[in-house]
This record gives C-alpha cells, structure tokens and sequence, in this order.
C-alpha cells in the first residue's frame, strides 16, 4: 500500500528549479532512500512532505491525507529529523525529551516507559543531564532520532540524518532503522552516500530536482550498462588520455589505478590489441562489479 | 642523503581543561604522499591537522612541517600550507574572483600573479563562470572547487585537506581525487580526512584515530589483511568496536 | 602593507552586501537626526493655558490678550468646567490654568498689590517649569508696558500652585514613563528575539511538524513574556514609591487593565518583527529601531509632542507608548480616571487590535 506519494510535484527558487515534476510513492512498512548530492533536491522534497514548503504545483500525500490541506491529520504520525541539528541546545537530553514528548501528548507512565526504551537504544542514558549543546555529533544524532520516536510514530522522515558522521556510527544508525522497519514503521531517508542504498527495501537517485531512476539495491546495480574493469596501473594523466583515446572505451583513474569502461554489448577481448599497443596487457584488468556510485555516475552522465 | 620527510611529529598532544583531545600522536610523512585520517567526528582529526596547520598550539610534544617548527615557527608553517576546511571558509557574498584574489593577497601575492595564477587554476579546475558568482549561491560542488583553488592559489608544499567531498556529487568527486593525484604527482603533499572509505582506499596511506589517539597507521589494502576483514570499512567497524568508549 | 588593502577592500564589499550594516550606516544616522533634530525641542512654545477671567476689566481682557499672542502660549480647544476645573488639567487639555480674581484691572490702575493664582500641570516637569516663567515674563512684559518709566511697577505677582508633582521632581516625571519604556522593551524586543532565534537555530522547522497549532506556539512563547514585562512594571513602581516616593493617586487595577492592552499591542510588534527576518541579530536592531527609540522621543516621555512638527505628532499616533505615557501618568500622578482617559484607552485598543490582527496572519507555519 502507498503511505507515501507525491505526485509531479514542481518548486522553484527563483530561477532555481528545486523539484521538477517529482513523482515518488512509498510502501508501507519499508525503508526507502533519496540519493543524490547536496542541492538535488532532497531537502525540498522532504520539506515538503512534511508540510514545511508549498509546492507551486502538483499534490503529496502521507497515509491518504494531503499534505498541504490536511496536515494536521498527518502530524500525530509523523517523526522528522531534519539536516540540521533543530533541539534545543540550551536545554539537556532530558528536558528536550520531556518537551517533546509532552508536545505529542506522552506524558506520566507512558513517558517513562518510553523513555527508558529510548535511553536504552539511544546509550543516552548516562548523559541525561547534559546539555545539547555539549553532545558530540553522533550523540545529537541520536538524541534528535529518540525525540523523533517518542511519540511512536508509523513514519520517519529524516533528511541526511549520517552526513558527516563516521562508517561506524552509520551502521549504528541503519541498524536501528532497521530495527524500526521490523516493528511496522515506514522510513524514508536521504543520504548522499551511495552504499547505504544497500541497506533500504528501495531507493531512487535524486539529481537536479528530478528522479533519475528507483528500484531495489539489486535493480539499481543490475541497471547498469556495460562492464567495468580495473586496471592496477599508476594512473598517469598520460596514460588515461591514452586509454580514452581508444574507441569505444573510457578510462578514468579510480584511487591507485584505473577504471576501465566498456559500452554494453562489448566484449573486452575487443580492445586486445588496442591496448597491447598502449603497453597494457589484458591479463593485467579485473572485471570489477559496478557499484551503485558507478550507475549514478552513467545516469548523470547520460542526463547531462 | 636527501630527506624526504615534509611532516614529522612526535608525542605531541593537546589538552583543552581536562579533556585531552590529541594524546601523543606521532606520525611521519613524505613529499609528495596523499595521507588520509579516518576516525569519528570528536576522535581528534581536526584538533591534529589544526596543530600542523599552525593555528592551535600544541600542550606537549614536538613536530616539524616542512622544515618549520611547529610551536615556534607557526607563521612559517602557515606560508607553506593551504587549508581547505569542511566549512569552506568562502565568504559568501563575495563572487568567486573576489574570494580568490582575496585569498592570494592575504598570502602575499601581488595583483599580476593572483591573476596570473587564478586563470591557471580556472582552467585546471573548470571554473569559468563560476567566478563572477556569489559563493553563496554556487551548488556545493563548485565552491569547494573553488576553495580548493583558494588553498592553491600560493603554491603550498602540503594541502590540508578537512572533508573536501562531503555531499558532493559521485562525479566531481572522482574529479576532485583526480585533480589530488595530479598535484601528488607534483610533489605536493596532501593531508585528507574523510568518512568515505573508498576515498580511504586511494589514499597512500591512512590513519584511524580514537579518543585522541592513532590506534591504526598504514597502507589500506595492508590494514584490511593484517586485519582479516573483507573491506577496508568492515575492518574500520570492527576496529573501533573493538575499542573502549571514549570519556566524551 | 598592501595585505592590509585587501583586507579593507574586502571589508568593504561586505558592509555594501549586508542589509544589516547599510540599515546602521545608512538608515540609523537618517532616522536619527531627524527625531533627533525635530523631536527635542527645548523651547517650549504654545502651551495651552486656560483663562478664567474673574475681572471681567478691560484691563483683566488686555492681559488675556497679552498670554494669547505671546507665542509661548496658546487657547486650549475646550473651556474650563466652572464646577470642575481642574478636570481640564486631568484631561491634559490644558497644561495651566490662571485665574485673574476680581479687583485686577482696579489694582492695576491704583499701583496696588494683587495676586494672580495658577493651577499648573507639574506631571511634566519641564513643562510646568516653562509655563511659570514664561508666564512671569509674559506678565511682567504687560506691566512694563502701561507703567510709564520711571514709575515703580505694580506689586501684581503669580501665585503658581503645582498640581500632581508640587516639587517639579524629575523622578515624578520620568518614572511613568519609564515603566512604558520598559514594557515595550520587553514584550516587543524580547519576543521578537525569541521567536527569531528558533528560525535561525532551525528549532521552529522541528516545531512545526508536531501536533502543535501555530497559535499555541504563540501563546506559549508568548505567557511568560506578558508576566514578566507586568511584574517588571510593578517592581519599577514599587521601587518608585518606596525609594523616590512617587505617588500613586488612581486605580491600579485600572492602570493592569491598560497595562495588558498595552503589553499586547507591543508583543504583537515583537511578532511582527520576528516574520520579517530571519536571525536573532537583526531582530534585535528591528526592534531597537522601530520600538525603542520612536518609544523613548516621539511618545512624550521626555519630549512633549505637542511641541513637534506635525508629521512627527501624526506618526506618534501609531506609537503604543504614546497612548500608554499619557494613561500611567494619568493615573499615577492626577489620579484620573476611565472617562478621562477613554480617548486614549481607545487609540491603544484600536492600535492594539490592528497590530495583532496583522501579526497574526503573518505568523507563517511554513520556511519559506
């Protein structure tokens, strides 16, 4: 079931356009990723749904209410964590929890409940008493995802909620959404990194205010074109000219070596003797299996 | 015998009231290598490059970077470095021209050599008609090409480098790692910190900080061997878990 | 060094790019000088007196003649009330009254000794002071000018009795107008603040996806600032009294009633404010520029309005401070009461009305 849908939704900034007829639609009870660089419109479309941003055309809906005319339906549902930090900072773990807990209506025994849960999972517990302001960043993540939940919600929007915040504490992070999902709740979040794309039921890359493509991890991959081979060579700029000077292959340098592409239907075995004479033996490539960052980079290149 | 050592630092630790940040880091570093600090945000990364940038003093400990002392020499330091933080350090309502001919009188340059050397870098770094544009209204990806360029513009011997790639997109980012190989190819020096562990993977080296300290140092595919993991981010999770927590 | 040229250069680019420095370089000194230059006006011209004339001589009529025509004082709008006429001075219609007794013109003509009474306004200090000696000079200007020279001058003297602050102490004077100041400042500096910080700390954004109406965000916000600016009010009061024994002639409850319609005319300008802009600093200088200062020189807390040129009496109509300065001093120092005051109890309920109509519609539940 749809819980949530937008449809053709269009924003402009000026001569900006944020969103150009975005058309997006998440199921009920999975995790579903945004992808896409920062001012691809992201936090627009988020912005939106959560009844922050009006839209000059086209219509969303979250649990078949309209977002812009029925929004009061909609915000006993929802949990937002927006990209930036937005508690209190002069208040302490404990008195933002109360605040806003006591905003969505638990209080007395329900509260306490809850909060022991969150303190639980959240490891805030021995930091009660300190101020926001004081957290490190992956504590205010936390602290901001257990004011998100203290109301139960059925649907998380969280906008970039693992930018800037080390592989570690990211899975911490999925692990939890994931433990979310298990329950029945419905997630949908951005994130600029592409690997965690791997971790949602769906995704679609975002670009330019327009959705590329969408699907699950696997489609998304499998959608690539082509094949990619790594070359474990220096990557002189001299010999990536000469690699893309061959027809038919591109060849871009890829941390300590090169990558290799080749156009679907091709078989490298085709290039033997154009690479021989640019001194490079086929034996020396692995065919490398395209990475989710690979397809969004064939997509940009293929829209631009 | 020529010594290629740019950067050379020894026990050197930094406290702020109680709280150690930085707590006898010692590392060597060569000409010309691209170097990566990994670790969480609060584990100390950018109180040390902080210190080898010259702009925080050290509570202990000695250190040179390129030939220049790091306690008593720190506008020395300075001159010879270019620092590119997550922040950008661009003002935002100057155009992208202004930002750059700024920067290059701030670093002592006269007018004919910041022009001179801001075509240049426009060229290398496509910039054209980016330049005539506020900082502020530029698309994440340009102005860090443009504060690149900024931290470029005197010709430093080592760049550092503070989460140049974060939210930026998939392509400019391997343009950005392009364009870092090609000046390590020239002999500069760069200093990175990421989050992003396939960057970590094109780094000469790499280096995993935890409560102020440097629990891991070497070349990354070695690492993920020596520690049986399959990528270099498995070998980074279960490292740190493996670790005690922090007093943070 | 030529760094340091760059460094000006840059500096400059920025004051020329940032509304909040050209707001203080440019439009503060403007606005300033010219509340500044037309508001305070030391000289005090037609001050309203009221003539009762109990004489009824031609004398008695030149020397009512003679107070006209001086350009210090003028004719008030409304008589005197014969059975209450100090009610003119409650009212603040006139700032004086002189009674010239029966026997004047006599007097005047035998070079006898008489004594003219005058009942004048001391809740404005300057003013009442201004009035007695231009009043003696007026006087003495009319006796100098039937004596032929030589001849002593008549014994004829103004006998002054200062209503309201006999004392013409400043304190009397200023505090009043100083808990309107103070007031306003709360309610419309502090709120603006407040509610500008959420936006710009991105709090609100959190805020406004909960089940919580915008205005319950308001009153929220909104409650402790009210009791703060009234107990503030109080304290300042109390201290009045207490250590510089203003009095409190009228009725309290009735200065709390005004006092709630004034707090919730200058919380609706805090509100205001805050929509238009988006960080706590340039709230704070909004508020400075368009609610302290008019407040402190165009509201009569120090600076009569009367003596102002009239586009700047026009725009102190829109100033709650003006209402507000003219009903505390009424009721603290003259005593006066709802009758009275209705004129300007009504010009603050319809600013107050207008004020949070508007402001309300323009708090927005959305970021854009």
């Amino acid at each position: 079931m749809s819980y949530v849908s937008a449809q053709e939704l269009c924003r402009t900034y000026g001569q900006v356009a944020a969103l150009d007829r975005f058309t997006l639609d998440v199921h009920q009870g999975e995790i579903f990723a945004l992808v896409g660089p920062d001012g691809s419109g992201k936090t627009t479309l988020i912005r939106i749904l959560c009844g922050l941003l009006s839209p000059d055309s086209g219509t969303a809906m979250i649990a078949e209410h309209d977002v812009t005319r029925q929004f009061d339906h909609i915000k006993p549902l929802l949990g937002y964590m927006p990209q930036q930090f937005s508690l209190y900072p002069d208040l302490t773990v404990e008195e933002n929890l109360v605040f806003y807990a006591g905003i969505y209506g638990v209080t007395g025994d329900a509260y306490r409940q809850k909060r022991k849960l969150l303190y639980e999972f959240s490891n805030l517990g021995p930091f009660t008493d300190r101020r926001a302001a004081d957290l490190s960043g992956g504590m205010k993540q936390k602290l901001a995802l257990s004011c998100a939940l203290v109301h139960d919600p059925r649907l998380l929007i969280l906008d970039e909620p693992t930018t800037g915040v080390d592989p570690l504490s990211r899975r911490q992070f999925w692990e939890i959404l994931l433990t979310l999902r298990s329950q029945g709740v419905t997630v949908l979040v951005s994130t600029p990194y592409m690997d965690e794309v791997a971790r949602a039921d769906r995704a679609c890359f975002v670009l330019g205010g327009r959705k590329l493509t969408q699907g699950t991890p696997q489609d998304l991959s499998a959608e690539f074109t082509g094949r990619i081979f790594y070359l474990d060579r220096e990557p002189t700029t001299r010999l990536v000219e000469q690699v893309n000077h061959i027809e038919g292959l591109t060849g871009r340098r890829f941390g300590a070596g090169l990558h290799l592409y080749i156009g679907p239907g091709q078989a490298i075995g085709n290039y033997v003797d154009a690479l021989g004479r640019i001194g490079v033996e086929v034996a020396e490539l692995t065919a490398v299996d395209p990475s989710l960052e690979d397809r969004f980079i064939q997509l940009m290149e293929g829209a631009s | 015998m020529t010594d290629n050592t740019i950067v050379r630092i020894s026990d050197l630790t930094r406290r702020f009231g109680t709280f150690t940040a930085v707590d006898r880091v010692s590392l060597t570093v060569r000409r010309g290598e691209i170097f990566g600090f990994l670790g969480a945000n609060g584990a100390g990364k950018t109180t040390v490059i902080r210190m080898l940038c010259g702009l925080l003093m050290p509570s202990s400990g000695a250190g040179t970077v390129a030939g220049y002392d790091v306690r008593k020499q720190p506008e020395l330091i300075k001159r010879s470095i270019g620092y590119m933080s997550q922040k950008f350090s661009l003002y935002p309502d100057l155009t992208g021209g202004e930002n750059l001919r700024f920067y290059g009188s701030a670093y002592g340059l006269n007018r004919s050599t910041v022009d001179r050397r801001v075509a240049a870098l426009s060229d290398r770094l496509a910039l054209h008609g980016f330049l005539d544009r506020t900082a502020g209204s530029l698309p994440v990806g340009w102005r860090q090409r443009l504060a690149l360029a900024a931290a470029m513009l005197h010709r430093p011997e080592i760049l550092f480098l503070d989460e140049p790639t974060a939210g930026v997109d998939p392509v400019f980012r391997r343009t950005f790692w392009g364009t870092l190989y090609e000046l390590a190819d020239e002999g500069v020096t760069v200093f990175v910190t990421t989050h992003y562990m396939d960057e970590a993977e094109y780094c000469g080296r790499i280096s995993i900080m935890h409560c102020g300290r440097i629990i891991e140092l070497g070349k990354p595919l070695e690492l993920v061997k020596e520690h049986r993991a399959v990528t270099l981010e498995d070998m980074f999770v279960s490292l740190i878990e493996s670790q005690d927590q922090c007093n943070a | 060094m030529h760094r340091i040229r760059f460094i000006v250069r840059k500096e400059i680019l920025h004051i020329l790019r940032d509304v909040r420095s050209l707001i203080i370089v440019i439009a503060m000194p403007i606005m300033m000088t010219f509340l500044y230059g037309y508001a305070i006006n030391l000289d005090i011209e037609n001050v309203t007196i009221s003539i009762v004339d109990f004489d009824h001589s031609r004398e008695s009529r030149d020397l009512t003649g003679s107070f006209y025509n001086s350009p210090h004082f003028s004719r008030p709008k409304v008589p005197v009330d014969p059975l209450d006429p100090e009610s003119i001075l409650r009212s603040a219609r006139s700032s004086a009254i002189l009674y010239i007794k029966p026997g004047f013109g006599q007097a005047l003509g035998n070079g006898e000794e008489h004594t003219l009474g005058m009942t004048i306004d001391g809740s404005d200090a300057i003013l009442a002071a201004a009035v007695q000696s231009y009043s003696n000079v007026v006087l003495r200007d009319f006796l100098l000018e039937r004596v032929p020279h030589g001849v002593p001058v008549p014994g004829i003297m103004i006998s002054p009795r200062v209503f309201y602050n006999p004392d013409l102490k400043s304190a009397h004077f200023f505090v009043p107008g100083l808990v309107a100041i103070l007031m306003m400042m709360i309610s419309a500096l502090l709120t603006s603040i407040t509610i500008a910080k959420e936006k710009e700390t991105g709090t609100m954004e959190q805020l406004l996806t909960a089940p919580v109406r915008p205005s319950e965000i308001l009153v929220g916000k909104l409650l402790p600032y009210i009791l703060i600016a009234l107990l503030d009010g109080i304290l300042v009061l109390v201290f009045a009294k207490v250590v510089f024994g203003v009095p409190f002639v009228g009725a309290p409850l009735l200065l709390l009633g005004f006092g709630l319609v004034y707090v919730a005319a200058a919380l609706s300008i805090g509100i205001l404010i805050s929509s238009l802009v988006a960080t706590q600093q340039v709230a704070m200088m909004i508020a400075l520029l368009t609610t302290m200062l008019p407040s402190v020189m165009l509201s009569g807390f120090i600076f009569a309005v009367k003596n102002m040129p009239v586009p700047l009496q026009a725009v102190s109509y829109l100033i709650p401070a003006r209402y507000f300065v003219a009903i505390i001093r009424g009721i603290m120092l003259k005593g006066a009461g709802a009758d009275v005051l209705a004129v300007h109890g009504l010009g603050l309920v319809v600013l107050m009305a207008s004020l949070l109509l508007v402001a309300g519609r323009r708090f927005k539940t959305r970021v854009d």
